[in-house]
């Protein structure tokens, strides 16, 4: 029989309160809530066995217990219970089975469920009552039960949530009919395989070729294809696992876009760089790996998880960021994850017009402002729980990221470059080799993930693809692994589980070895009769693939279980050129290995670009003093320390700069971290996006987005001699000519500007399809495609922690200069955006900013030699915002004053606004001790800058214009409340 | 001697490396171990004159912070731990370290009753975890050894529950055996960043306790992570500073000092 054991506090719950400030804030008229933590154990206890658990459970200088007894608000008007939907991971419910099991010494098969009970005052109706149910919970993972007080008080059936999976028994394997009508077989490719029952399992997001060219094969074969064939190549052919877009030749570019513009540009850097070349492997696995110095590389990898953030943020964002980490520790032989990266992009939190997804307002999607929490809080607790730190990020808002957010998230990892005098980052699954599943166990958790990202997101969208990552039982095998079996050499390679789960990790490894043989009931189940295709295919987390020759079997078992690690031997690698898959015997998938992995058809791209003529805006120049105010607390402007300070980025001891700079606490483009205590060299990360500028050309998009990046973490200190990129592509509608033709241009821009900073690409991913296709706020159908959006990301190696560069202004006196020219390039810049706004209309415009990356390497290559001379006391790129903002943030962190002129600024713009907020590339902002002015300047010889004022004593912020004239008379605090206040309550 | 430090891992904690590369830089020799090769008998508390329970998120803090990784020890190893703290040792704890020594009732210990739990580490006041930089000031009532010549010092706080709590009459006790360990104070960091001293809420600011013998420490800031000088928030401005009036950059940071009185301790 199940038991029950309810814990409160009994003394002052912060927790309550902010949860009643929460739902205050949103509209609701309620006054007190109050919370009552659940556990439903489903097994048999004595009463003395629940006494000592529930004593276990609870804090005794905190809170009370009750055991088979409600524990009820002193005062409420309704109970709202949230419990867990079954098969969603229950993490809090896991840890109270492990610490049950340890205290009792005992084993027990069936689970601890959580709960959790909100007792809320000051609510009058049922239907109120639903309504706030609603903003506590979602549907997707969880489940709520409303009762009144009345109700509560009576009944008994709220205490029992039980949600345990039941699966019907003996699962089978079934074959599927090719043998269809076009339109069948397209319908078989979007919507996915029939059940008995006529349902649809769900996308394959095959294509009629890629069916017709699998049709042919089991044709060759003489029979029909089963389910877990079917679905195992749909996994592999993936958009999200091949990339397709990105191979695929696209007119003249008989390669494909990666081959020819992103790989083509790394190997040309390497070539040209020659002994001097410091990548060590890329593009070819989980993450991209460079040299860090004699001893150690480090790695970097950056993903997007936007379709299961849309729909479960919380739970989407901290798979993405416990993913990602794998793909740190699947580097290679295993590195170890030492920071984390963010970037979040929404639509404005303050949109509170709903969308749906199903006709007949049905399927309401999440608003801006739960996604942005949820996701928020999903990366905190992915990060955090894993002890990773997480300095770098930012946050971008666009309306048309209201359908599908863009969640970018990434990890740094180090590894030594040999390990038992072997190249670390070489691996190979050898025949023979045991095939060995570690960490997590299977469930129907992330069924078709993998094929559901390559779709449009609309209201057949599975909500099996929905998971929720468990960090703690990824950082045990994290440590069992970097910490203690990879240096004793005990396996030969070793990959992540992600996308497509098994079906993707062994036959990937499988490629290695020249084939497989998986017994696939030897996978370790969250519960039983689960059917053989979900187990292949299933994304459940937290697991990683090894290939271990059978003698370090044993000893690797041992470690393992000592660590409290799951390990399963599920199979053997082979050279026999296929890839079979048993269940209990039969054999159900046998597949060769050439046409899993090589079998799908290039499908030639054709693309057009038809560039927008957009209307140019008129408009009179604001007062400038309002015009600053207003910039500054602009959402892609103002600050968001409130994410910084949630995120963990001390741990492991190594911050340099930090994401919140100076005295103002300012959010910098770049940070700095020492991944080795004992050495003084440390990586410089930075991110840069500008999506905004593909409303007018994604070759100036793609162009500045580099520029920014690169720009950013010079103005850091970084060495443009050891610097990488790294791309993710997150774009819309990609079956269209012209989003194609969008995108061939954007990768070209990709391969020019990296060719001629030298910055090799070591990694990328891409995401295709961003759009929503839905209903709006009156039921009329909508599509919301995100911009065109490209993330560039800076990795840099330097020396000497010491030298790297912050943002503050810091001594009164010090000179600021301007190192780059200005020029009349507002389009589509925030600027424009904010005074459309006022207008009611969209300003956009022509003149995007366009990159002179000759130029901009001379200049940047004369300030590092400023920055070897320790000549620059603060620096800061001048991108989004322009001029004024960059001025501002430098004044604000140093909460220092400053007076600048632009009389003397090298510009061609005629009017002050365009002057102050063009966002021309190839800018920095500086801070030069006056004493060191004629040995800077001797340095910068040869560059455009210009000297436009020094910083003050006090803290006045004060601006001449072009003509000499004061233009603002400003104060340091007053920007900064501007600066703070948007996000304040955040 | 070389004084053996014991730094305990596992099932979550991620403070380790850092915590014994401090100890190791002052000349101990400083063992990582996880909490099961303890519990197996294959390494053995008695062979260590120190113990650091570093920060982490033992079992993802599910039930509690340090509530789960509490039990385990209290389950398997709670002879071993009473013994080492009886006898003339050290413990320091440290964010999750504390909490976890919070639950077993490792500090205050009034009486050297070590068991009795009397003190609590709760959400933060946002109910929000928090990571930022303290100032925290000494107890000048307080005689620990961890404590030796030490006033003011700066270092990190990274913490969902570190609001220290404990009924009236054992803050009152506290108080009275000068068991308080460190209070948050308004210092350098907290005025160069515009902060306020208390980032969490605790009861009468409240950072670190002691047990009555002073040699076990529970705090909530980490002296590990903030302990090299380009670790500081302020370390651009002074090294601007510093530059100017023809000065060398410090290597470390003040939170080391809590580490060196442990090592000399056993010199």
């Amino acid at each position: 029989m199940a038991h029950r054991i309810e814990v409160k506090y009994k003394v002052f719950d912060t927790r309550e309160k902010v949860k009643e400030k929460e739902l205050k804030n949103s509209g609701f008229l309620i006054e007190t809530v109050e919370l009552t933590d659940c556990f439903t154990l489903d097994f048999n206890l004595s009463e003395k066995e629940l006494q000592k658990i529930a004593e276990m459970i609870s804090n005794p200088v905190l809170q009370e217990f009750k055991i088979n007894a409600q524990l009820a608000g002193k005062e409420f008007d309704y109970a709202i219970e949230i419990g867990f939907l079954p098969g969603v991971t229950d993490n809090l419910g896991n840890t109270a089975k492990e610490a049950v099991q340890d205290l009792l010494k005992k084993k027990f098969e069936e689970g601890v469920y959580s709960s959790q009970i909100y007792f809320i005052k000051g609510i009058n109706s049922k239907n109120d009552a639903e309504k706030i149910a609603d903003s506590l919970f979602n549907p997707l993972i969880q489940s709520a039960k409303i009762k009144s007080k009345k109700e509560f008080e009576t009944g008994n059936e709220m205490n029992l949530i039980i949600p345990k999976v039941e699966l019907k028994a003996n699962p089978e394997t079934s074959e599927v009919n090719l043998n269809l009508s076009e339109k069948e077989l397209i319908k078989l490719g979007k919507e996915g395989i029939m059940d008995e029952d006529e349902s649809r399992r769900g996308p394959l997001a095959l294509n009629l070729t890629y069916l017709n060219s699998i049709k042919d094969y089991f044709k060759k074969e003489k029979r029909n294809p089963t389910d877990i064939e079917l679905e195992s190549l749909a996994q592999t052919w993936s958009e999200h696992c091949k990339h397709t877009i990105f191979r695929d030749p696209i007119e003249k570019v008989k390669d494909g876009l990666f081959k020819t513009f992103i790989r083509g540009a790394t190997e040309k850097i390497r070539k040209e760089k020659g002994s001097k070349d410091f990548c060590v492997s890329v593009f070819s696995d989980n993450s991209g790996g460079i040299i860090f110095d004699e001893n150690y590389l480090v790695t970097d990898k950056a993903e997007t998880h936007n379709s299961p953030s849309a729909l479960d943020p919380f739970g989407g964002a901290i798979t993405g960021i416990v993913g990602v980490n794998r793909d740190t520790i699947g580097f290679g032989i295993g590195a170890k994850p030492i920071i984390n990266k963010y970037g979040f992009c929404f639509a404005d939190p303050k949109d509170s017009t709903p969308i749906y997804k199903g006709e007949n307002f049905s399927q309401k999607m999440l608003s801006p402002k739960r996604i942005l929490e949820g996701v928020i809080s999903g990366v905190k607790v992915g990060g955090n729980c894993s002890g990773i730190p997480c300095p770098q990020g930012f946050m971008l808002f666009d309306e048309r990221y209201k359908g599908k957010p863009l969640v970018f998230v990434g990890t740094i990892g180090l590894i030594p470059r040999k390990i038992n005098g072997k190249l670390s980052h070489e691996k190979k699954a050898m025949p023979g080799d045991l095939i060995v599943m570690l960490g997590g166990r299977v469930g129907q958790d992330g069924i078709h993930g993998a094929t559901f990202s390559s779709e449009v997101m609309d209201s057949k969208s599975p909500m099996a693809a929905v998971q929720i990552g468990d960090p703690i039982t990824q950082k045990k095998f994290s440590d069992a692994i970097i910490k203690e079996a990879r240096d004793l050499g005990l396996y030969n390679s070793i990959t992540d589980n992600g996308a497509g789960g098994l079906s993707c990790s062994v036959s990937e490894m499988a490629k290695e070895s020249g084939g497989c043989l998986v017994q696939l009931e030897k996978v370790p189940l969250k519960y039983p009769n689960l059917e053989p295709w979900k187990i292949w295919i299933s994304e459940s987390q937290e697991r990683m693939t090894l290939s271990i020759p059978e003698k370090n079997w044993i000893k690797f078992k041992k470690i393992m279980d000592k660590r409290g690690v799951e390990a399963t031997v599920i199979g053997k690698f082979t050279n026999s050129g296929k890839c079979i898959v048993e269940f209990n015997g039969e054999k159900i998938m046998e597949l060769e290995m050439d046409f899993l992995h090589e079998g799908l058809p290039k499908i030639p791209l054709k693309t057009k670009y038809d560039k927008p003529k957009n209307e140019e805006p008129e408009f009179k120049e604001p007062e400038l003093n309002e015009a600053l105010i207003e910039m500054l607390s602009r959402n892609n402007i103002a600050g968001n320390e409130f994410i910084s300070m949630q995120f963990d980025h001390e741990v492991l001891a190594g911050s340099v700069i930090k994401p919140l700079q100076g005295k103002g606490r300012i959010n910098g483009d770049a940070t700095v971290t020492k991944p080795l205590l004992n050495s003084k060299k440390a990586v410089i990360l930075t991110q840069a996006l500008n999506p905004t500028y593909s409303d007018i050309d994604t070759y100036h998009m793609s162009a500045s987005s580099i520029d920014s990046a690169v720009r950013n973490a010079i103005a850091s200190g970084a060495d443009l001699n050891h610097l990488a990129l790294l791309d993710n592509f997150c774009w819309c509608s990609s079956n269209e000519m012209q989003r194609l033709g969008e995108l061939k241009s954007a990768v070209k821009a990709c391969y020019d500007y990296a060719i001629i900073y030298g910055t090799p690409y070591i990694s990328g991913k891409d995401s295709m399809f961003n759009d929503f296709k839905g209903f709006n706020e009156k039921g009329n159908p909508i599509k919301i495609s995100v911009p065109p959006t490209l993330l560039i990301s800076a990795i840099g190696v330097i020396n000497d922690a010491e030298k790297s560069i912050s943002i503050d202004a810091k001594i009164a006196g010090d000179l600021i200069y301007v190192l780059g020219k200005t020029f009349n390039e507002l389009g589509a810049s925030e600027y424009y955006a904010m005074i459309g706004e006022k207008h009611g209309k969209k300003f956009i415009g022509n003149n995007v900013p366009k990159v002179n990356a000759e130029k901009n390497k001379k200049m940047y290559l004369s300030f590092m030699k400023a920055n070897e001379k320790e000549l620059i006391s603060s620096a800061i790129s001048v991108h989004r915002g322009g001029l004024l903002v960059a001025l501002s943030k430098t004044a604000m962190s140093g909460m220092l004053g400053m007076e600048v002129s632009l009389e003397k600024l090298k510009t061609e713009t005629k009017r002050n606004d365009f002057t102050l907020f063009s966002e021309s590339q190839g800018r920095i902002l500086l801070t030069v001790n006056p004493e060191k002015q004629k040995e800077f300047e001797e340095l910068m010889k040869g560059n455009e800058f210009s000297l436009i004022g020094k910083i003050r004593e006090d803290e006045k912020f004060i601006v001449k214009g072009i003509n000499g004239k004061e233009i603002i008379n400003s104060d340091v605090n007053k920007m900064l409340e501007a600066y703070k206040k948007t996000f304040k309550e955040y | 001697m070389t004084v053996k430090v014991l730094v305990l891992s596992g099932y979550g904690i991620n403070s380790e490396t850092e915590s014994k590369y401090v100890f190791d830089l002052l000349g101990a020799k400083a063992e990582i171990v996880h909490i099961n090769d303890l519990i197996s008998g294959e390494k053995k508390l008695n062979d260590y004159r120190i113990i650091f329970f570093p920060g982490g998120f033992a079992y993802g803090d599910d039930l509690g912070s340090g509530l789960a990784y509490a039990n385990k020890i209290k389950n398997n190893l709670w002879n071993e731990v009473k013994e080492f703290v009886e006898k003339d040792n050290l413990v320091i704890a440290v964010c999750n370290g504390f909490q976890i020594m919070a639950n077993l009732g490792l500090v205050p210990a009034f009486d050297s009753d070590y068991g009795k739990v009397n003190v609590a580490l709760q959400h933060n006041e946002t109910a929000r975890y928090i990571d930022r930089w303290v100032d925290i000031k000494a107890n000048k009532k307080n005689k620990s050894i961890w404590l030796k010549d030490i006033d003011e010092l700066s270092m990190p706080v990274s913490h969902g529950e570190g609001k220290f709590y404990a009924e009236p009459e054992i803050l009152d006790k506290l108080e009275e055996k000068g068991l308080i360990a460190f209070n948050y104070v308004k210092g350098n960091i907290c005025n160069y960043q515009n902060l306020k001293a208390n980032p969490n809420g605790s009861l009468k600011d409240i950072a670190g306790i002691t047990d009555e013998s002073g040699r076990i420490l529970g705090m909530m800031p980490h002296p590990e992570r903030g302990f090299q000088f380009t670790n500081r928030p302020d370390w651009p401005l002074l090294k601007e500073k510093l530059k100017r009036n023809g000065k060398k950059l410090p290597e470390f940071n003040d939170s080391m000092k809590i580490f060196e009185n442990a090592v000399n301790y056993f010199k």
